[in-house]
């Protein structure tokens, strides 16, 4: 049985007198115990959302909540604040995108860390000091009994994000949500930071969703991926499928506004055109259809369903009428 | 070889201990202590409180006890000139005024800094409840604060100090203390909600801590910043406001224990013959008052964010 089972997951901000916004649309995955499952898609399109709600960290007026979120059995979404509070941190972790502003600026690394040890393992303040420089040595901080009195002004961004996980592992959560871990940081602290969460949920066994707009993340991370749109997944796919052959237009635009050291040089990239924004409400068809460039008139006509995808050998599935073909991509140069 | 590897580890250590648990407050200081305005205000602040402290033993004269001209002199109204042993002369009575001055140092300091904890007291509980709590608590307790706030404070704080039958500095404190309540107030319940959406706040949500430690340990601390600040300018206010009740006569009746205020307020009488009786007490409460907007100030921007390298 999966970990986290997410149906039909929708999360609607409504203000009187105007429009709801539908930020998750309808959104159904599954984690296993121990995987590791990418959410990707561009600023807007519900990732962030999805993960605050499995969390329960929703502002308590505005959004609307329906759908289902069970963790290993347990209706997430229909849990009271003060149940939900003793899962977060114990059974669920979270790290979040931007490691300065995620630390309190005027408390030590180390009593953020031996917080969470005394809230949810029930240790002492000496015990949580021993347990918490370990933590650190675990996750590559150097020296970590002298870090332990450092506030956060004086770590370093990458030593910030480790201390972060450390904190976010420390109770060793089942599940670990990562909203775009790396994005604040310059790009050889990412490798590092890419690595040292592959590591530790590998050795901890830790489920983890990785939510991210990068799709160099997801290709060195993650054993499935979700792409979103507009609230919905489009598609999902095994890592390596998904790169091999991208089904879903959307997907497909992603992968071709990334700019590859294999590609021919004087190839220009393609971005997709227009922007989220540009979309039509998923009841009268796909979302996707005013940017697509395989849009078909039942396009805006028929909201299409998540299917399987029967033109592909692997199991994996497609929200879309006109997929991208193999035949189209043959000019192209591909994993 | 080893030699270099230990010279580098000597280095490294060096370096690692110099900068080890610098805190918010300790980069402030480091900024302060080069600031200029900082450091007068400091030592008017310094130099006053020294001399307040002090004042029973440097008084060289009972501030109480006339002694200076005789009983003639007085009935005519001549104020004592400087001479030797009372360098500032007396005052109406014949009271040494240097004396007078400095116990008058005393007597300010102490309105001024009780008002002021009494003020931040009463503002810290009522900003935590609202910034705390919301909802309807917030909006009454913010009301209220509103209210207090549209009318001007050395009004309001005169109204308060009339209330009581007899007045006396007690009345004088509490008066000018309730008048800075919904400031501390208004103030702390800002800086809290910033806090309640911020990033850090949200983390320890995401690690199931509990609202009272959420509330104490991580909005509290970080709201405090510009609440600190505002005690420094709020001496100043206090200082100038006590000195405004007493001089209205809603201070101390009794002028044997002397207040610059009161002083003041005695000297109005003689001001067109004997300028320089209101001239000392009044050119202390200045000088006080700025020595304390000197170092708010200064301190204001040195926990400025903004500033920060």
């Amino acid at each position: 049985m999966a970990l986290l089972e997410v149906r039909d997951l929708k999360v609607e901000f409504r203000r009187r007198g105007e429009e709801p916004v539908r930020a998750v649309d309808g959104v159904s995955f599954d984690v296993q115990p121990g995987q590791t499952v990418g959410l990707v898609g561009e600023s807007g399109c519900g990732k962030s959302v999805t993960a605050l709600t499995i969390m329960g960290l929703l502002p308590k007026r505005g959004p609307h909540v329906s759908g289902s979120a069970r963790f290993d059995a347990t209706e997430l979404l229909s849990l009271s604040d003060r149940q939900m509070r003793d899962r977060r941190g114990r059974d669920l972790g979270m790290v979040f995108q931007d490691p300065l502003s995620s630390l309190n600026p005027v408390v030590p690394i180390g009593l953020q860390v031996t917080e969470v040890l005394e809230r949810h393992r029930g240790m002492s303040r000496r015990q949580a000091t021993v347990e918490a420089a370990d933590l650190l040595d675990k996750v590559g901080i150097p020296d970590p009994r002298r870090r332990l009195d450092e506030y956060p002004h004086q770590l370093s961004g990458g030593m910030r994000q480790r201390a972060l996980i450390a904190i976010a592992l420390a109770c060793r959560p089942r599940l670990l949500i990562a909203d775009e871990p790396t994005t604040a940081l310059d790009v050889t602290i990412q490798a590092q930071i890419l690595a040292l969460l592959a590591n530790l949920v590998r050795d901890t066994e830790t489920a983890l969703i990785m939510i991210t707009h990068d799709l160099g993340v997801v290709a060195g991370l993650c054993d499935e991926v979700n792409v979103l749109y507009a609230g919905r997944v489009v598609e999902r796919a095994k890592r390596h499928d998904l790169f091999a052959i991208p089904r879903h237009p959307y997907t497909h635009g992603l992968l071709s506004s990334i700019p590859r050291l294999d590609a021919p040089r004087g190839d220009r990239l393609s971005p997709i055109t227009g922007s989220v924004a540009d979309n039509i409400p998923w009841t009268t068809g796909c979302a996707f259809a005013p940017r697509c460039p395989n849009a078909l008139d039942v396009c805006v006509e028929v909201t299409p369903e998540m299917t399987d995808d029967v033109g592909v050998p692997d199991n994996r599935s497609l929200r879309c009428h006109n997929p991208v073909e193999r035949a189209k991509r043959d000019g192209e140069a591909l994993v | 070889m080893t030699a270099r590897t230990d010279k580098i580890d000597k280095l490294a250590q060096h370096t690692a201990r110099s900068d080890a648990g610098v805190s918010l407050a300790a980069a402030a200081w480091r900024r302060l202590r080069r600031n200029p305005v900082f450091l007068l205000g400091a030592a008017i602040v310094v130099a006053f409180v020294v001399l307040a402290l002090l004042a029973p033993l440097l008084a060289p004269h009972d501030p109480a006890e006339p002694m200076l001209g005789d009983q003639v002199v007085r009935a005519r109204n001549e104020i004592p000139p400087s001479q030797p042993g009372h360098p500032l002369g007396g005052d109406q009575v014949g009271r040494d005024l240097l004396s007078r001055l400095l116990v008058g140092a005393q007597q300010t300091l102490l309105v001024g800094v009780l008002a002021t904890l009494i003020g931040l007291a009463g503002g810290l509980v009522l900003g935590t409840l609202a910034g705390a709590l919301s909802g309807w608590v917030d909006t009454v307790v913010m009301r209220v604060v509103d209210v207090m706030l549209s009318i001007p404070g050395l009004l309001l704080a005169v109204s308060i100090g009339s209330l009581f039958a007899q007045p006396n500095q007690y009345t004088v404190i509490l008066a000018v203390a309730i008048v800075q309540i919904p400031v501390f107030a208004r103030l702390l319940r800002g800086s809290m909600l910033a806090q309640r959406h911020s990033d850090h706040v949200l983390a320890a949500r995401a690690l199931g801590v509990r609202e009272r430690a959420i509330v104490f340990r991580h909005m509290l601390p970080n709201s405090l910043g510009p609440v600190i600040v505002q005690a420094t300018l709020v001496l100043a206010i206090a200082i100038i406001e006590a000195a405004g009740l007493s001089f209205l006569g809603l201070g101390n009746p009794d002028d044997r224990l002397p207040e610059w205020g009161q002083m003041l307020g005695q000297a109005q009488n003689v001001i067109d013959s004997h300028p320089e009786l209101a001239f000392w007490p009044a050119g202390c409460i200045v000088v006080v008052a700025l020595g304390f907007t000197l170092v708010g100030e200064s301190l204001r921007e040195a926990l400025d964010p903004k500033s920060r390298r």
